[in-house]
C-alpha cells in the first residue's frame, strides 16, 4: 500500500529550524555581531550595497550575517526589503568632482591638479597569508596626510580642453527607474549604466575581460579611477532649496578609449563610465568597459556580433537574483512535466522498434 | 501582520499591476510588460504568479495553491503561507471552494466555474523563446503575426520522430491571433484552457502578464493529418482508480516497480473520501 507524500509543512519549519542552527555554527565560538562584519567585511558589505542598490551599510552587513556570508542571497534580502520601502522623492545628482577623494589614479596622467592618491588598495600588496591575523588582528596606525579641502576636478576634463574626447552633454531629463518599469529595448545609456551597476560583479568582469581579449575591443585606458564620499542632496518643496541629506562612498571610473573616427565623427577618444557604491574597483573598472562595449551604435561603430556588444544579452543576464532564482528553481519538483517527457520519450521509442523490426523482416 | 500592506504589495504596484491584467484580458494571449517587483522569494519559484494573486485577492477570497496538482508539495505549501500571513485569507484544498486558485504546471481535473480565477506561475512567458532567443524579434514577429517558424518546427518534429513532439507547455493559438506559452502545463491539460473562469498567466523574472478570459477560444497547434491529442500515462491511479486523470509515476521499490497515482492530489482525496478504491488504495 501506498500513500502519496505528504509533511510539506513540517519538513518547511524543521528545515527553517536546520539552517537557523547551521548559521549559528558552533556555540562556543564568539557569535560575530553587525557591528564587526559591517567594519571588517567592508568590501563584502560595499558589494551587497551595489548590487542591493540600497546605501545602508548596516543593513547589508545584517543580511550578510542571515545569509551566513552567501553574498548573492544577501544581496536577495537587501533587494526584497527595498522594494517594500516608499519613495519620498529623488536626490539631485551627485556631483563627483566634490568628492573627498580616498584614492585617486590615473593610468593616462602622471600629476594632474588634485594629484595621484594611493589610498587603501591591495594593489601592491603581496599575496602572502599573514599568518599573524590568525592569532590577533591589531595593526599600527597608518600615516596619515591633512585631507584635501579644495575639489578635486575629473582629469577627463583637462582632455576635453583640447576637444580630443567626445563632449558628454550635461541635461536634466529624469532618467528611467530600472526598478519601477519594464526593461523594454533598446535601453538608452542611463537604463544601460543602471543595470550594470546593480549587475553581478563576476558577470560584468566576465563581459568587460572578454572586450579586452579581443570580442569587441575597444582598447581602455582607465582614465581616472577614484574612491570617496560624496554629500547627497535633496530639493524639499516646502522649503524651495536643497538641503544635504547624508553622505554616500562611491567609485567612479572614467575610461578613455580609442576611436578611429567614423563616417560622422572625427576620430576623438570616447568615454566608457563606471559607478558603484563603496569602493568597489573591480566592479567600476567593469562597468566602465562594458559600457563602452554597449555604445558602439551611437558611436557609428561596427557590430562585431562580440556578447559585451549586445544588448540584450548582456542587460537581460546581468542580474544575478533573475539568474540565481531561475537557475536554482530547477530544484523544485517537475514531476509532472517529467512525466509528460517519459510518456513521449517511451512511446517514440516504441514506434522507433516497431520501425527497425519491420526494416529487418 | 501589520507591517505590510493587505497581501503585501502596496496598493500603488497593485494597481499597476491591475491594469496590465485588465490589458492582458482585452488582448487575450498578449504578453503585456510590467514592472514586476522584487518580491521575498526567489524569481522563477513563482513571483508572477504571487503578483498576480496579490493583485486580485480581497479579503473574502478563499485562496488555494497547487504545485504539480498538489497542495502539499513544498513551494506550494510556501506561498499558501505566505498569504495566509500576509493577506489572512482564508484558504482550501478543495477546487470547488477556492475562489483563487494559483498553480504551477497542472490545471485542476474538477471544471472550474464562472466567478474563480485561475493564477499560473510561467517560466518563460515567449512561446517562440526556444526558436528565437531575442526578444526585441519575438515581438516583432508577434505583432506581424509571423508565426511560420513555429509551424515548421512542429512540421520538422514530424519529419524526424512521426509525432510532435512537445508533451508539455505545448503553443495554443488564443482567439485566432496571439501564439500562447500555456506554463509547462502537460498538454493533456490543454483542452481546459477553453474555460469559464479567468486565466491570468504571470511572470515575474521575464516582467510579462497575459490572460485568457472565460469562454475564450484556445486550440492547440497541429495539423489536419496529425491532430493534436491530450494524451497521459495508460493505466489509472492506483489509490483512487481513476482513468480520467493526469498520473504520475511513484517508483516503489529497488527492483524499479512503478504505480500511477493522480497528480491532482485534491480530486484523488475526493474520489477516495467518496469510495473509489485503486489497486493499491485501502477503503476510507
Amino acid at each position: 500500500m501506498y500513500v502519496a507524500v505528504k509533511g510539506g509543512e513540517r519538513a518547511i519549519d524543521n528545515a527553517h529550524a536546520l539552517l537557523a542552527e547551521k548559521r549559528r555554527g558552533d556555540t562556543s565560538v564568539v557569535e560575530l555581531s553587525v557591528a564587526q562584519i559591517r567594519e571588517q567585511l567592508s568590501l563584502a558589505v560595499n558589494r551587497v550595497m551595489a548590487e542591493g542598490s540600497l546605501f545602508d551599510p548596516d543593513l547589508a552587513a545584517l543580511a550578510i550575517k542571515q545569509a551566513q556570508g552567501d553574498l548573492i542571497e544577501a544581496i536577495f534580502l537587501i533587494r526584497a526589503y527595498r522594494t517594500t520601502l516608499p519613495r519620498f522623492g529623488s536626490s539631485r545628482p551627485i556631483e563627483t568632482g566634490q568628492m573627498a577623494c580616498t584614492r585617486r589614479v590615473s593610468a593616462t596622467f602622471k600629476d594632474a591638479p588634485g594629484g595621484q592618491v594611493l589610498g587603501p588598495t591591495f594593489d601592491y600588496t603581496h599575496r602572502l597569508l599573514d599568518f599573524k591575523l590568525m592569532a590577533d588582528g591589531e595593526v599600527p596606525e597608518a600615516e596619515t596626510a591633512p585631507p584635501r579641502t579644495e575639489p578635486t576636478p575629473h582629469i577627463m576634463d583637462f582632455l576635453n580642453t583640447e576637444g580630443l574626447i567626445e563632449e558628454e552633454e550635461a541635461h536634466d531629463d529624469t532618467p528611467p527607474d530600472l526598478t519601477r518599469v519594464p526593461l523594454e529595448l533598446p535601453a538608452e545609456r542611463p537604463l544601460r549604466l543602471q543595470s550594470l551597476t546593480r549587475g553581478d560583479e563576476g558577470f560584468i568582469l566576465g563581459m568587460a575581460y572578454s572586450t579586452q581579449r579581443g570580442y569587441a575591443r575597444n582598447h581602455a585606458f582607465v582614465g581616472e579611477l577614484r574612491t570617496g564620499t560624496v554629500p547627497v542632496e535633496m530639493e524639499i518643496p516646502e522649503l524651495g532649496f536643497a538641503i544635504e541629506i547624508g553622505e554616500i562612498e562611491v567609485s567612479e571610473c572614467e575610461t578613455v578609449n580609442q576611436f578611429k573616427g567614423s563616417k560622422t565623427e572625427p576620430p576623438q577618444f570616447t568615454r566608457g563610465y563606471g559607478l558603484i557604491f563603496g569602493q568597489s574597483e573591480r566592479k567600476a573598472i567593469s562597468m566602465a568597459l562594458v559600457d563602452r562595449a554597449l555604445r558602439w551604435k551611437e558611436l557609428g561603430e561596427d557590430d562585431v556580433g562580440a556578447p559585451a556588444q549586445n544588448e540584450e544579452f548582456v542587460l537581460y543576464h546581468a542580474d544575478n537574483i533573475q539568474a540565481t532564482g531561475f537557475l536554482e528553481h530547477i530544484k523544485l519538483p517537475h514531476y509532472v512535466d517529467f512525466q509528460a517527457e517519459l510518456e513521449l520519450v517511451r512511446k517514440m521509442r516504441a514506434e522507433a522498434q516497431t520501425g527497425l523490426q519491420e526494416a529487418a523482416e | 501582520m501589520t507591517d505590510y500592506n493587505f497581501a503585501y504589495l502596496d496598493e500603488q504596484t497593485k494597481r499597476m499591476i491591475r491594469r496590465a491584467i485588465l490589458k492582458g484580458l482585452a488582448v487575450p494571449g498578449y504578453q503585456v510588460p510590467f514592472a514586476s517587483r522584487e518580491m521575498p522569494m526567489p524569481y522563477g519559484w513563482g513571483t508572477g504568479g504571487v503578483q498576480l494573486s496579490a493583485a486580485v485577492m480581497t479579503p473574502d477570497d478563499t485562496f488555494k495553491v497547487i504545485d504539480q496538482g498538489s497542495d502539499d508539495t513544498t513551494n506550494a505549501v510556501s506561498i499558501r503561507r505566505f498569504f495566509e500571513r500576509t493577506a489572512g485569507v482564508a484558504v482550501t484544498e478543495e477546487t470547488q471552494e477556492a475562489t483563487v486558485i494559483q498553480t504551477r504546471h497542472r490545471i485542476p481535473e474538477t471544471p472550474l466555474e464562472a466567478g474563480q480565477i485561475l493564477v499560473y506561475q510561467v517560466p518563460i512567458p515567449e512561446p517562440l523563446r526556444f526558436l528565437e532567443p531575442s526578444e526585441v524579434e519575438t515581438r516583432k514577429m508577434h505583432s506581424l503575426e509571423e508565426y511560420g517558424l513555429m509551424h515548421v518546427k512542429l512540421y520538422e518534429d514530424i519529419s524526424q520522430h512521426g509525432a510532435i513532439a512537445t508533451a508539455y507547455a505545448y503553443p495554443v493559438m488564443v482567439r485566432d491571433r496571439y501564439v500562447m506559452d500555456p506554463s509547462p502545463i502537460p498538454k493533456f491539460d490543454n483542452p481546459k484552457l477553453h474555460s469559464p473562469a479567468i486565466q491570468l498567466f504571470g511572470a515575474g523574472r521575464e516582467q510579462r502578464i497575459y490572460a485568457v478570459p472565460p469562454f475564450t477560444k484556445v486550440v492547440s497547434l497541429d495539423f489536419e493529418d496529425y491532430p493534436f491529442e491530450a494524451s497521459k500515462a495508460e493505466g489509472a491511479c492506483a489509490l483512487c482508480g481513476a482513468d480520467n486523470s493526469y498520473l504520475d509515476e511513484v517508483i516503489m521499490d529497488d527492483a524499479g516497480h512503478r504505480m500511477f497515482v493522480c497528480s491532482d492530489s485534491d480530486f484523488c482525496t475526493t474520489r477516495r473520501a467518496r469510495g473509489h478504491v485503486g489497486t493499491e488504495g485501502v477503503p476510507s
